[in-house]
């Protein structure tokens, strides 16, 4: 191993849907204490590779491994914002419970939640604005409101690597900020990986890039290349179409 | 049938048309009479097993498997009377089979379970109906499995219904906040380290032995109402799972009681009238949410 120690290690990796190829060919280690930012177009395969990180899906060739292990083993030292937050709306459950469940993974099964789950849970809310509505039923939300519920869950996992996709989407911009702050500072104990198509974020946190489009492109150092730009034209697309400034981008 | 108040009925001297008043004392003196104080019982003990089951099955989305496990499991029923088991036995072991079969469908064939369900569930009761008719002189009255007799339960039943109730009870107490978890989002579950798919079999096992207990009060074909009418009611009035199951078994003991008692005062059948009475309850609350999100 090299002189940093690796949080993530993906190698050759491939994997498809039904015999239609998602991902070939993935290789790219993301180094303890990173902040990496996954972008690519749409159907590209970012939250494919996110799954595959997590364990949720198994790769069909290629070795995965996380903080040394496979998957699977390690997936509970892992903090995960899924993609899609509005599923089972009617579900009763309320927006403690949900943030809730990211202990899990520190409780042990035929046990309560103890005071310190609950204090560390309302520490997360109140930084997220959403304390004051913690008996709400999460079915009575807005999608923004229920999303900062999910990033809060995700943290309360207080987990090694967080994985978050696409975690400002339909977020008020006045929280936007605040989340990327908040990941900032748990940057400092904990490697984060971050699905976005928000390019601003790029060059204020970033430390590195990967662009998925089927495949991969990694840089270091948190900078769009141009083999990125010739891989994926859609992310520039997607940056243009934001009216983001092309500072984010090296002079090419 | 002898799931109906004939005996009752017949009680009544010829050409003689009791008051209501008079029914009303009979109603209460009928609780003199062991039948129906078991009838009551064993009512209360199947509502609130199908208050917490049916609480897990309908936010799992499982009711439609929940119905082909019921119709499946007379399957089971034809075996037994085939082999001289008891149908009770034979419809157990028929729907743990089925549901454990379903599920494993279920999660390799997501888009089409729906279809396979489907198929396992008339396959398994034709399966019921060719043993009937391998078995000659058969004497049970299949008609209470497909219609319930909760008139007829014996003691026995009704011990084994309480006890596995009471299992049920303290398997949702003990792995509460992780059936939460597995209910409302599988996939972050599984990332937390909770055996997703062990709960979910064994949610699926005990949704089939309960769908097999509370056969014998309404029957097969109307077991899937009792399951999952007072959930879909309660969801909408709780924001907890906790109470949401809580409250679900109080308006199946409230649907059972009701209906047991339009069953005696107009003399038909109590499994029927126990699901007419859930119905009522789901029609009210379901034209209640419309008219609420006016």
């Amino acid at each position: 191993m090299s002189s940093k120690e690796k949080a993530i290690e993906v190698e050759k990796v491939y994997f498809s849907y039904d015999h239609i190829p998602v991902l070939e060919d993935v290789t790219f280690d993301v180094e303890k204490g990173d902040f990496c930012i996954i972008i690519g177009p749409n159907g590209g395969g970012k939250t494919t590779l996110l799954k595959l990180l997590l364990g949720i899906l198994k790769p069909d060739k290629g070795k995965i491994r996380i903080l040394g292990e496979p998957p699977h083993s390690v997936k509970h030292r892992l903090g995960y914002l899924p993609q899609y937050t509005d599923l089972n709306l009617s579900f009763p459950v309320s927006v403690m419970d949900v943030a809730l469940m990211g202990r899990l993974n520190r409780s042990r099964f035929g046990k309560r939640f103890t005071d310190e789950d609950r204090e560390k849970v309302e520490q997360i809310l109140k930084r997220l604005g959403m304390w004051e509505y913690r008996y709400v039923h999460i079915g009575r939300l807005s999608g923004g409101q229920r999303q900062r519920v999910f990033i809060a869950r995700a943290i309360a996992t207080e987990p090694e690597i967080l994985l978050l996709d696409e975690p400002t989407a339909g977020v008020d911009p006045e929280y936007e900020t605040g989340i990327y702050e908040i990941l900032k500072e748990l940057n400092k104990d904990m490697t984060i990986v971050v699905i976005t198509h928000d390019i601003g974020v790029i060059s204020r946190y970033a430390r590195s890039i990967a662009c998925v489009n089927r495949r991969l492109v990694f840089h270091e150092e948190g900078q769009i290349t141009k083999e990125m730009l010739e891989m994926a034209y859609e992310c520039p697309v997607d940056l243009i179409a934001h009216g983001i400034p092309h500072r984010v981008l090296p002079k090419h | 049938m002898n799931a109906r108040w004939i005996s009752l009925h017949t009680a009544y001297p010829t050409g003689y048309s009791p008051s209501i008043k008079e029914k009303q004392t009979r109603m209460w003196s009928a609780l003199q009479f062991e039948f129906m104080r078991n009838a009551v019982l064993s009512g209360v003990i199947i509502s609130i097993l199908c208050g917490i089951i049916g609480t897990l099955v309908v936010v799992n989305r499982l009711v439609f498997m929940t119905g082909g496990i019921a119709h499946a499991a007379y399957g089971g029923v034809g075996l037994a009377i085939y082999t001289g088991m008891s149908p009770f036995l034979g419809a157990s072991i028929f729907s743990v089979v089925t549901s454990l079969v379903m599920g494993v469908v279920t999660l390799r064939d997501k888009d089409r379970a729906d279809t396979v369900i489907g198929v396992l569930w008339a396959v398994g009761m034709a399966t019921g109906i060719i043993f009937v008719d391998l078995s000659r002189g058969y004497n049970v009255d299949l008609m209470s499995y497909l219609f319930g007799s909760i008139l007829s339960v014996p003691k026995m039943e009704i011990l084994i219904s309480a006890l596995f109730t009471a299992l049920v009870i303290a398997g949702v107490y003990f792995s509460y906040k992780e059936l939460i978890a597995v209910s409302y989002d599988e996939e972050f579950s599984y990332v937390m380290g909770i055996p997703v798919r062990l709960l979910y079999f064994l949610i699926l096992i005990f949704t089939g032995l309960s769908v097999v207990i509370a056969m014998r009060m309404v029957g097969l074909i109307l077991v899937i109402a009792l399951i999952s009418i007072p959930p879909y009611i309660a969801e909408n009035y709780t924001h907890s799972l906790a109470q949401m199951m809580v409250l679900s078994c109080l308006l199946g003991i409230f649907f059972t009681i009701s209906g047991l008692w339009i069953s005696y005062y107009f003399n038909i059948s109590p499994g029927a009238s126990i699901i007419l009475m859930s119905g009522s309850g789901f029609f009210i609350s379901y034209f209640l949410r419309i008219f609420e999100k006016r």
